[in-house]
């Protein structure tokens, strides 16, 4: 309700305007403004008066002596967006108007999301990033731009994508690569860089290899060196879970690996069979027949 | 066509108790990436983008900008900040009134970490000093909007503006 007055007392300002058209007080507005660049808006009539420019993005005023151009420095104006203009003179309007301010189309500043920040090597699309592309005053950059993508890999190689942004906006997916390693993954558009870095990190163990040694009264069981499925060692802390079965009764012995291997003492039981597993992994199985 | 009538019908249901209602048709999302959207996440982003409007008309109407705190973050929340601080020292104000909405999802990250959207709005802007309106305009323009998630709902992060 209260909307649909004001909008009808717009009305009567409009009439008020259309009598200083005809009173030749007007204004010449550019139809489109690019963001942070030098313009004017030329008046005629004469007398001083007062141009506001409003919209959702920024709102100003000039002091303007009507006849002459109202002047906006370089920078002046910067947020895109559509802006209405109204020339006042003394409390009334005499001229109206609009325009749009348009983004720069350099890009000055990239949004880069990188996701995740750590994850096993060997992914396939495991690593994704979206860009969008602003300009000098953090318009977002709607033209179509190409945005270059790079992944380098602790072993040296390099993905590299290049994606043109839709309304701003752009992402890719890469997989992460075969050795463990920070890796540095690189948006580009025109000038503009933004640099993220990836954990990648080993994946689990490909295979599992123990041995066993007696030790008085008990066996050493050892794994080799645990390694995932492109030879990275498997991070220490890692479990590994050994089994003895004996007499139909089963233990289990979990340990965390330790300087590339796990190692744990059980006891030494004729005719035992101990396994030795991790996460979804099984290794090797031994049965012990007493050192024979 | 379904999925658009059912949203269509969905977000006029849960805005009636607004009022002054602009119409609002929501296209199906048009999506670059490889994410699909659960239709629960694209009928929530788009009520809280418009629900965003509402706070955006009564901000930048009284000169308020703290309204702005719920529904805006990031640069979108500083950009109309500014521009009401700055109304405010001019001692003037600006309302709009949305009439209408064409809205269309098109991008979804592949985190999961942002919608866009773009909208086709017909609005009324009126520029006032005092209770005098100095102008009034019909326009009719496209939004480039950004939201990303906040802890109980979709925010808007970037608000922009450009000719059709």
């Amino acid at each position: 309700m209260r909307g649909g007055i004001s909008f009808v007392l717009g009305a009567l300002a409009l009439a008020a305007l259309q009598a200083s058209v005809a009173a030749g007080e007007s204004m010449t507005i550019p139809k489109q403004v690019t963001a942070g660049s030098a313009f004017s808006i030329q008046t005629t009539g004469s007398g001083p008066a007062v141009l506001y420019v409003a919209g959702p993005g920024q709102a100003l005023s000039r002091n303007v002596q009507m006849g002459e151009p109202a002047s906006f420095a370089s920078g002046a104006l910067h947020q895109a967006g559509h802006y209405l203009a109204v020339l006042v003179k003394g409390s009334s309007p005499v001229a109206d108007g609009s325009f749009d301010v348009v983004p720069a189309n350099q890009p000055a500043k990239l949004s880069f999301l990188a996701k995740p920040s750590r994850l096993p090597v060997g992914l396939r699309n495991g690593i994704s990033g979206s860009v969008y592309v602003f300009d000098a005053y953090g318009n977002l950059i709607t033209t179509p731009l190409p945005v270059s993508f790079a992944l380098s890999t602790p072993s040296g190689a390099v993905q590299k994508r290049v994606v043109t942004t839709q309304n701003g906006a752009a992402s890719t997916q890469m997989d992460s690569g075969a050795k463990e390693g920070a890796a540095k993954f690189i948006a580009q558009a025109g000038a503009a860089t933004s640099t993220r870095v990836i954990e990648q990190v080993p994946g689990d163990p490909c295979t599992l290899q123990m041995s066993v040694q007696p030790s008085g009264q008990q066996l050493s069981v050892q794994t080799a060196p645990v390694r995932d499925c492109s030879g990275n060692a498997v991070p220490d802390g890692t479990i590994v879970s050994f089994t003895e079965k004996y007499n139909g009764i089963q233990s289990t012995v979990d340990v965390p690996i330790k300087r590339g291997v796990a190692q744990v003492e059980m006891p030494a039981r004729p005719g035992a069979t101990i396994s030795v597993a991790s996460g979804v992994v099984a290794g090797n199985e031994i049965r012990w027949e007493g050192g024979r | 066509m379904n999925r658009a009538l059912l949203l269509s019908c969905a977000l006029a249901v849960s805005s009636a108790a607004f009022g002054d209602q602009p119409q609002v048709h929501v296209e199906p999302p048009h999506l670059q990436g490889p994410l699909t959207l659960a239709q629960q996440t694209e009928t929530a982003a788009i009520r809280d983008y418009l629900e965003s409007w509402k706070s955006l008309q009564t901000a930048f109407d009284q000169n308020q900008a703290a309204l702005l705190d719920a529904d805006f973050v990031g640069t979108a929340h500083d950009k109309l900040t500014s521009a009401i601080d700055e109304q405010a020292k001019l001692g003037i104000h600006t309302r709009y009134q949305d009439r209408a909405h064409n809205v269309q999802i098109v991008f979804y990250s592949p985190d999961g970490l942002s919608i866009q959207l773009l909208d086709t709005v017909d609005y009324d802007a009126q520029i006032l000093k005092g209770g005098a309106v100095l102008t009034s305009q019909h326009v009719r323009r496209r939004y480039v909007v950004v939201l990303t998630p906040t802890q109980v709902r979709w925010a808007v992060r970037i608000f922009q503006e450009e000719p059709q």
